[in-house]
This record gives structure tokens, C-alpha cells and sequence, in this order.
């Protein structure tokens, strides 16, 4: 299943290996998008929702599992909490969606939970209270029986616009996949994510995907296909704000101001080490300080939001003075684009790194912009493409792939690694010279040579014995130890450059027999495993649930293995079964779950912009947890749902790549998609008078200023591929468009994302991309 | 004819590797196009664009929609009416059967493109030359794949020899039909006497931006038939006509030009 992605046209690598799938293994590919998208043009099914309604077709892919019996019952009862008793005061208002705890958050403006009637029932001796029958009311089992009960076919096509045969084809399809010994595979990317309830969709794509049985065996996962070659990488590097390296926490001030207090933070399961892995980091960034020290070196959180949209933010207010954009491109990328340029103004300096003058850094050029008006200051770094710097990239298989320099950068261009190398460099002396708090950078380690080697950087990041040096590499975290001893830059990666003379992260041999683990083409982290939680994929004793593609086999004495086990082999499989996900401190897969803000069961909530109410819970609305950033910037009411009457949704192209800024210089693929354009069915169009290849205006309440109405243009291209919605028995028309264009570049055309709100999700800030609501008028001048 | 490109458009989600690809192997400049509502551009074959992808939107009586990608392009056809109608003999097969223009012997006449049942010669003013999918002769040569099947990352764009590509678009049609695509089909094996493209086609050809029943222009025939054994004087005929014609059309232009310049 694709859902909330688009495989064909935003990751056509992948797809071939759906296509090889249904030709050689019978697989069949259900597509939901709300239109006909590359990808669904191959599908075998294609399921039309509602932009925004992904929790609610996949709570009615929940509920048609439980009520049919359809899960993977000796999974579930083993593998997952589902027979976990829940707190008896758990509970939840089915008029106003909101779960036990609630309370406000005035400082967000927003609900906030007290998450204590969101526990297990335990023992006096602190064990958790289970019912393997899944019977007791309270079990997670009975009480999402109960929470989904009315996320029924009729609710579910009423609220998505779905036709009911429709939906059940797709769930009867998928849940097939439940029976022993199948395998189902959920694919998602920024359809399912980019939402105030992203979170909650991603869990709504985990859940039917555990009931089925479906995580850590061959052929199955929650599959995310990220946005870029190597976000996964720059994430398991820490790049994000609430994260170091190997998805440690970001420490806070408040709460962890000294090592002790992040150590004794440490959660359970395999987490129990982490104090192993913050020490060895802390180690490798500044060998030559006490650990405690080395802490205090860390910037922390203070408490300030410093997820994109609050940055930009505080750029507005004037908090911000510098910023470095490397291969960034907030000026098109971000929500609220218009808004983000006109921040820059504030700054007093701008540093932009990428491989064309960006509208991100020609904010000061676009047309209407005074630059007499503007002081800030920018600098242009021309950096290099993938194709002319050596170093790795690693896929949403966390396979970490080393790639060779074809060819050297032209003219001035030079590698992220020279540029962070001249640039660190320069601030030490800089710090060398004097300043506040200087230590963090006087004190870091900065070995890889006078031209910055990635090889070095690679030994570092994959750790080594601290007490002997950068050559006594590690092949495990298992050697990380949290006595200053030993070094690691990020303890995921241990083992993919452990022997210089042969890096595992280099080797290329394809398996030719096996189960397609293909173990010996480059390197997986953790360990090299191919497929995490693969405890799964045998029943508690052993027995592969598919035996044809037996990942692991227990012999009676040993495990047969065909990939890494992500449990403790040396035990007994009934045992290592107890423990089947080890990263949770139960032990168990969580259907029912603490770890978000903003619920513990996914949930269905309109997107904060939406024509209309919650069905299925009346009272609610958007999710009341998310975050909101400015006020007066979202449609609220009737009257503004009048004057924006369209959903829209934004996507991308085949031919053209993110902000576009890449692709939108390269004649060719300028040719295949020249312009900017939004899809829009034959319906609106004739209610409209628009005629295919029009240029339109299209508006959005970011765009309201004074009491004028802006809007930007594009050419209409009408579609069959894209219908009409019936939503609870009224027609909602539904567009959308991709959103690659900018003012610079050979190819220009307006900015899709002046028109996306400043919202974001509870729990990762992600911004509400994908639906929103908009109006459309025939005509318009074109920049 | 022994080899062939097999298109699968079951397989193909016009991504437009191959276009691309086409482009850049040939160096073919880009062409300076607009939006006009579909996805598909160039807007047609052209002395720059050798190959494209074709955009077909179908709804059926129970407002099913489907989206067709085609592969537009010269099909080697082995009845071939550019050659049976050039005047020159510059048309020619090679070894491998496809179809090829041996641009010395071109006299320029534009026949070719007049009677191709597919529209896939193009044109080119400027050299008095036409241009059209070359079957990547340069790389097929030497032991390469053609450009467009070495870019296609699903495997919708196959090339190999004849009996094999044919062998593999049977099962294919075996397993469309079974999937329920009862009009599934192999195209280019009957069509002009059998066509050095081959597809597989799970619906009504014009999906796919191909004619149901392509024909040879009787003219075409006619004219091959009748004058063939004249060949050198037809080619000293049609060029001196040629020559005569083009200093017409230039007065003619140059007039135009003056016309708007008033």
C-alpha cells in the first residue's frame, strides 16, 4: 500500500522494485491519494480520499481488522501490547475527541494532556497487568475495539468522500495480508506527515500494520520514503533541533542541567545504554575534557520553541541576527513562504550554500522587494553536487552507501566538508583570539587534517577505543562503554567503517541466494541489520511464520539466521519472544502509547484548515494540541469558508526536484514541465468557466493583508484524474499543486507555498503542507 | 529483423527517463515549450525530440478514469513508408532491421516524413534533413543498450533479440489478460508487416498515441513501384525541383518579413 506518497513520481527507484514484485511474487499495489498520481495510474487499486483524512481510512482499516477477526492473533497477543491492561480511568469523550488528562496550555494556546490515566495496570512489584485472552474490558485490544467501533464503512465514506465499495476493497486487499506467513508492506511519505495530526497518521499507518503481523518479517514494514537522497542520514547525525546523534534527546536546561541528571533521565529497553553512547560522543567531540565537562560544552534546549516555523518566527521579531542556509531553501520551502522572505529582512547577515543563487538568498532581488530597504548582508558559497565529492548516503533502509567523487566541483565550488572545515577553522581562531565561552569551540576535536579527510570523519563518526586512538576502531556498540574510554560520533553507526582497508559501507556484492537480505551490498545500521524488530518474523518457538523465506530459523539447539537478530540469540526463542521490540521498556510493540502529546491511540481530526466539521467527533475540530504560531491566520469560520471554499494539496513532480532550484536549471527537464500549474476536475472547472491551459489566480487567507487579497498564478490543468469529494452528502471540490517554483533560475514561476499555513504538529512541528483551503479565479497576471 | 525494443506501458510510470535520457545520449537541445494542460511535452515529435511520452486520460462507461503513457516514437517498421518512398534509396534497413537514414544519400525531399503512418520523421529546415529515433545505432553497435532502455528504472523499456522480446511480451499479454484486461494485446508484431518497436498494450492502441490499423499511403507505394528503376533521375528531377523551390519559398518569406516589418 502507497499511501499519503507517491512512489512513482518522487522515488522511481523504488519502484521498480514494486513492479518486480508484482511480476514475480503476485504482489498488488493499492494506492490511496486523493487523485490519479503516476502512481495510482499503475496501480491495482486506487483509493480516492480527502486530503486529510488519512487517520480516519486507516482507523477504518483498524476497525475492519478487529471486527472481522482478521489480525494476527498469535503476533498481537505475543509481540504487541494489545493484552496490556490500561489504567480503568483511561477514557475518552467521543463528542469532543479529547482523551482523559486534558488540560490547558495557555502558554501555546493550545490542550495539553496529563497522561496519567494513559498507563499500564501494574503490580504491586511494578510488573504490567496482562489478559493473554484479550478479553478484560481494559485490555489495549478491547479498548481500541471500542474506541474505533465507530470508524465504520458508512463513517469512513462519509467523512473521506470514499465510495464504501471502494474502502472495503482496499481493506479486505490489505488485511489479507494478517493471515501467517503473507506479508504487507505500508509506504508513506509527505501526505502522511506533513499534517497538525502527522504524528498520529504515522502511528495510524504503524497500528494495522503490527495487528497484521507485518513488522520485522521479509517483504513487510512501515516504510517511510523520506523527502531527500540522504535525510536519513542527516538525521541519524542529529541535524534535527530535538536530537544528537543516534536519536538521542536533545538535553534541556531545565531538566538535564548535568550529565547526571540526562543519565538519570534514561528510558528502559535497549535504552538503558544510552549513557554509553551520550559519553562516548561527548568523547569523540571534546577528547580532551572531563565527561562532565564535556556535557556543560553541549548546547541544550532553554525551553524556546527552535523547530522552522518558530526560527522564523523570531526572525520576524528581530531575535535572529545570522543565518546559514546550506542547501536550504526556506523561500520556497517553507509554509508561508512570502511571509519568510520578508523576515530575512531582519537579519543583519545571510549565508547561503548550494549550487545556484536560491530565492532563499535573492530574497532582497524578488520583484516588489525594495533592496535599498534591506541591510542584511549575504554570502553566496557555490557549493558541490553529489557527483563531485566523495563520502555516504544512507536510504530510509538505513543502508549506508559510500559514493565516489565522478568528477571535481567547477570553478569555485567547493564540498559541505571543506566548506565546515574552513568555516570551523576560521571560528576557532576567531575563539582562539578571545570571546564568550569559548571552550565548546577552542576545546573540539577537529583531527581529519589540513584538507579535511571524510575518511577521518568516517572513523570518528563510527567509533574507536579512546585509550588507543582513531585506529583502534569498533565493530559494535556493544564496545561503547560510559567511562570516557571510548569514542563514537554516533553509536548507530558503529561497525560501518571499522576496517579502513575495506569499509563495510563500500562493499557491493549482490546475494545470490538467501532471503534478499543482500547483507554483504554496503552496510545497515544497527549491525547490519536488514530488518529491525526481526523477531517478528518467527512465532515465540521459532518456526518462520513464511518458511520460504525463512529470515531466522530456530534448529532446536541455534538460530539459522539470514540477517542480524534484533533480540538476544543466546537465550531461549520462548524467552527472546517476551522481549520480541526491544527498544521499548515493555518489551512489547506499542498499539496504545505515552509517547506522544497528543494522544495515545490515533485519532481522527480535520486538518486546522477544513470545510468541514468533524463527523466523527462533533465537537472537535483540528487537533487541539497542535501548535498554532500566529494569530488570525487560519480559516475559523463560515463566513472564510465561503471565501475559500477549495481544498487543496500540494505535491511534487517527476521532473523537477524540491524547491526546484536544481532541476528548474536544467533545460531538459524544464522542457518536460515548464511552467507551474494546479490540477483542478472538469467539474470545477466548468462551474468556473476555466479552460485547460488558463492562467489562474489562486488565493489563501496568508495571502489576505489590509483588507486586500493577493493571490498567486498558475496555468490550470484539468483533469479527470481528480474528483469531486462527497463529504457527508455535500460536493467538495479538491485541487492541488506541485509547489518547485521560485523567482530565480531559468525556469520562474510563482511560489505555492505563499499560500501554506504556519501550523504544525504537537509533537514534530512538522507544518500542515498538504491540506489547506484556498480559492481560485479565473485569470490573473503572470509574474 | 532480429532485435527489438520492448515497451511494457503496464510497467511505465512516465517518469521520462527515457525522454531525457534520448536527449542527452543525442544532444539534443531542449525545446522551449509551455503548459497547455497535460503533462506531456514536447508537444510533439520534432527534429530535437526523438522520443516521447504520451499522456492519456480515458473514462470508461462505470466513470472509472485511467491514465495511458505511451511511447511515442519511429517504430522500425519493416513495410517501412519513409523508405519505400524515398526517392534517394538514404532509407534504409540494418542488419538488426531497424530503420535507418543514411544522411549523405538524403536529397532533402520530405517524402519520408509525408508518408511515416506513425508522424515520427521530422523535418529540419535548417540542414534539409530528417530526423527521427536512430534505434541508437551508435550504441547498439557496440554492444550497448539503446539510451532510453539503459535510463527506464522499471523495466518498461526492454531491448533484445527479436524471438526473445517477443516470447516475453506473450507471457506479458498472458498476464495482463488474466489481470483482467481482456482487449490486452501485442503491438508491432502484424502492424507494417511487423515493427521493430514492440508493446504491450493492455487496452485500445490510441491510448497509447498509436494507430489501431497503421498503413502505408498507397501513394507511397505508387510512387516506390513506379519509380524506382529512374532512381537517378528522379533524384536529379526532385533535387533541381527542390533547388527551384526553395529559392520560391525564400521570396516568399523574404516578402513576409518585409510585410511585417512595414
Amino acid at each position: 500500500m502507497n499511501i499519503g506518497g507517491n512512489t512513482a513520481e518522487n522515488h522511481p527507484i523504488s519502484m521498480k522494485w514494486i513492479e518486480h514484485a508484482r511480476e514475480n511474487k503476485g504482489a498488488k499495489l493499492i494506492v490511496v491519494d486523493p487523485r490519479i498520481s503516476r502512481t495510482a495510474a499503475v496501480a491495482d487499486l486506487h483509493v480516492p480520499i480527502r486530503p486529510g483524512t488519512n487517520v480516519a481510512y486507516l482507523g477504518g482499516m483498524i476497525n475492519y481488522i478487529l471486527r472481522n477477526n482478521l489480525y494476527h492473533e498469535e503476533y498481537v497477543v505475543n509481540y504487541t501490547n494489545a493484552s496490556f491492561l490500561v489504567n480503568e480511568d483511561f477514557t475518552w469523550d467521543d463528542n469532543t475527541g479529547l482523551f482523559s488528562g486534558v488540560q490547558d496550555n495557555p502558554a501555546r494556546n493550545a490542550k495539553g494532556y496529563n497522561q496519567a490515566t494513559w498507563q499500564y495496570q501494574k503490580d504491586e512489584e511494578g510488573n504490567i497487568l496482562k489478559d493473554p485472552d484479550m478479553q478484560d474490558p481494559n485490555c489495549v485490544l478491547q479498548v481500541m475495539k471500542k474506541f474505533y467501533a465507530k470508524y465504520s464503512l458508512d463513517n469512513i465514506s462519509k467523512v473521506t468522500g470514499c465510495p464504501k465499495d471502494v474502502l472495503e476493497e482496499s481493506y479486505k486487499l490489505f488485511a489479507s495480508t494478517g493471515q501467517p506467513g503473507k506479508a504487507g508492506n505500508m509506504m508513506y511519505a509527505m501526505g502522511i506527515t506533513q499534517f497538525t495530526h502527522g504524528a498520529q497518521s504515522v502511528r495510524s499507518v504503524a497500528v494495522p500494520q503490527l495487528l497484521l503481523g507485518n513488522i520485522g518479517i521479509p517483504g513487510g514494514g512501515v516504510n517511510a520514503q523520506r523527502g531527500q537522497a540522504n535525510v536519513q542520514g542527516a538525521c541519524d547525525m542529529g541535524m534535527l533541533y530535538h536530537i544528537v546523534t543516534g536519536y538521542m534527546p536533545t538535553p534541556q536546561q531545565g531538566a538535564h542541567p548535568t550529565l547526571e541528571a540526562y543519565t538519570a533521565s534514561t528510558p528502559g529497553g535497549y535504552w538503558a545504554n544510552r549513557p554509553k553512547f551520550m559519553a562516548s560522543m561527548l568523547k569523540a567531540w571534546w577528547p580532551n575534557a572531563r565527561l562532565d565537562q564535556a556535557y556543560q560544552y553541549l548546547p541544550k534546549l532553554d525551553g524556546t520553541d527552535h523547530s522552522h516555523i518558530a526560527s522564523y518566527k523570531l526572525m520576524g521579531e528581530g531575535e535572529v541576527k545570522g543565518l546559514i542556509c546550506w542547501a536550504d531553501n526556506p523561500a520556497v520551502s517553507g509554509p508561508t513562504a512570502g511571509s519568510k522572505r520578508s523576515y530575512q529582512a531582519k537579519l543583519d547577515w545571510l549565508v547561503s550554500v548550494d549550487l545556484f543563487e536560491n530565492e532563499t538568498a535573492a530574497f532582497w532581488k524578488e520583484d516588489g522587494v525594495n533592496p535599498e530597504e534591506i541591510q542584511t548582508e549575504v554570502f553566496m558559497l557555490p557549493g558541490a553536487s553529489g557527483y563531485e565529492k566523495d563520502g555516504t548516503k544512507t536510504n530510509s533502509g538505513r543502508w549506508i552507501q559510500w559514493t565516489y567523487k565522478a568528477q571535481d566541483p567547477p570553478g569555485d565550488a567547493k564540498t559541505d566538508l571543506w566548506i565546515a572545515d574552513k568555516l570551523f577553522k576560521a571560528l576557532r581562531a576567531e575563539y582562539e583570539a578571545g570571546g564568550v565561552l569559548p571552550e565548546p569551540i577552542t576545546k573540539m576535536n577537529w583531527d581529519y587534517g589540513d584538507e579535511a579527510d571524510a575518511h577521518q570523519v568516517a572513523m570518528e563518526i563510527n567509533g574507536y577505543d579512546a585509550t588507543k586512538g582513531r585506529n583502534a576502531l569498533f565493530t559494535s556498540f556493544g564496545q561503547l562503554k560510559d567511562d570516557g574510554t571510548t569514542a563514537c560520533g554516533s553509536w548507530i553507526y558503529t561497525g560501518f567503517y571499522s576496517n579502513p582497508a575495506d569499509p563495510a559501507c563500500m562493499r557491493r556484492i549482490k546475494e545470490t541466494q538467501g532471503v534478499g537480505s543482500n547483507s554483504n551490498w554496503s552496510w545497515a545500521w544497527p549491525l547490519n541489520r536488514r530488518i529491525v524488530y526481526n523477531r517478528g518474523a518467527t512465532d515465540p518457538s521459532g518456526k518462520p511464520w513464511n518458511p520460504a523465506i525463512p529470515l531466522f530459523r530456530w534448529d532446536g539447539t541455534t538460530w539459522q539466521r539470514n540477517d542480524v537478530p534484533d533480540f538476544n540469540a543466546a537465550i531461549l526463542p520462548e524467552e527472546s519472544a517476551k522481549n520480541a521490540f526491544i527498544m521499548t521498556a515493555e518489551g512489547h510493540a506499542r498499539l496504545f502509547t505515552t509517547g506522544l502529546n497528543d494522544a495515545p491511540i490515533p485519532i481522527h481530526y480535520e486538518p486546522a484548515e477544513s470545510p468541514v466539521a468533524n463527523l466523527l467527533y462533533p465537537k472537535a475540530t483540528y487537533n487541539p494540541v497542535s501548535q498554532r504560531f500566529y494569530k488570525d491566520h487560519t480559516v475559523e469560520t463560515d463566513e472564510e469558508r465561503a471565501r475559500y471554499p477549495y481544498i487543496i494539496s500540494t505535491y511534487r513532480v517527476t521532473e523537477h526536484y524540491q524547491s526546484g532550484i536544481m532541476t528548474r536549471n536544467m533545460p531538459w527537464l524544464n522542457e518536460a514541465m515548464p511552467e507551474l500549474f494546479i490540477e483542478i476536475s472538469e467539474e470545477l472547472a466548468e462551474e468556473q468557466g476555466i479552460k485547460n491551459g488558463d492562467t489562474v489566480t489562486i488565493e489563501s487567507k496568508r495571502l489576505f493583508k489590509d483588507g486586500e487579497q493577493s493571490g498567486i498564478v498558475a496555468k490550470a490543468c484539468i483533469t479527470k484524474r481528480l474528483k469531486p469529494m462527497v463529504i457527508n452528502g455535500d460536493k467538495k471540490h479538491v485541487v492541488g499543486m506541485p509547489w518547485h517554483w521560485g523567482f530565480m533560475g531559468m525556469n520562474k514561476g510563482a511560489i505555492c507555498n505563499d499560500l501554506a499555513p504556519s501550523v504544525g504538529d504537537p509533537n514534530t512541528t512538522i507544518p500542515e503542507y498538504k491540506a489547506f483551503l484556498c480559492n481560485i479565479r479565473k485569470g490573473g497576471k503572470t509574474a | 529483423m532480429t532485435k527489438s525494443i520492448l515497451i511494457d506501458p503496464s510497467k511505465c510510470m512516465a517518469c521520462r527517463g527515457c525522454q531525457v535520457s534520448c536527449k542527452q545520449w543525442n544532444q539534443l537541445p531542449a525545446e522551449d515549450t509551455k503548459f497547455t494542460g497535460s503533462y506531456e511535452n514536447p508537444p510533439s515529435l520534432s527534429t530535437n525530440t526523438w522520443m516521447k511520452i504520451t499522456f492519456k486520460e480515458v473514462e470508461d462507461s462505470n466513470g472509472r478514469v485511467k491514465w495511458f503513457f505511451g511511447n511515442q516514437r519511429c517504430m522500425h517498421c519493416t513495410d517501412a513508408g519513409c523508405m519505400i518512398s524515398c526517392p534517394a534509396g538514404a532509407i534504409y534497413h540494418t542488419e538488426s532491421g531497424s530503420v535507418a537514414i543514411d544522411e549523405k544519400k538524403c536529397i532533402g525531399c520530405n517524402y519520408c516524413v509525408a508518408n511515416c503512418p506513425f508522424q515520427a520523421v521530422s523535418f529540419d529546415r535548417a540542414t534539409n534533413l530528417p530526423f527521427k529515433c536512430t534505434f541508437c545505432l551508435d550504441r547498439t553497435s557496440n554492444g550497448l543498450k539503446p539510451a532510453c532502455a539503459t535510463a527506464c528504472p522499471t523495466g518498461a523499456i526492454t531491448f533484445g533479440e527479436r524471438k526473445d522480446m517477443v516470447s516475453a511480451a506473450s507471457s506479458r499479454v498472458n498476464q495482463l489478460k488474466s489481470a483482467g484486461n481482456p482487449n490486452a494485446m501485442i503491438y508491432g508484431l502484424e502492424e507494417v508487416n511487423g515493427t521493430g518497436m514492440l508493446y504491450v498494450l493492455a487496452d485500445n492502441p490510441e491510448y497509447y498515441g498509436l494507430p489501431a490499423d497503421p498503413q502505408v499511403p498507397f501513394g507511397a507505394r505508387l510512387w516506390g513501384a513506379l519509380f524506382k528503376p529512374f532512381r537517378i533521375l528522379v533524384i536529379f528531377a526532385v533535387g533541381l525541383g527542390l533547388w527551384a523551390n526553395r529559392s520560391h519559398v525564400k521570396q516568399i518569406e523574404e516578402a513576409k518579413k518585409a510585410q511585417k516589418s512595414t
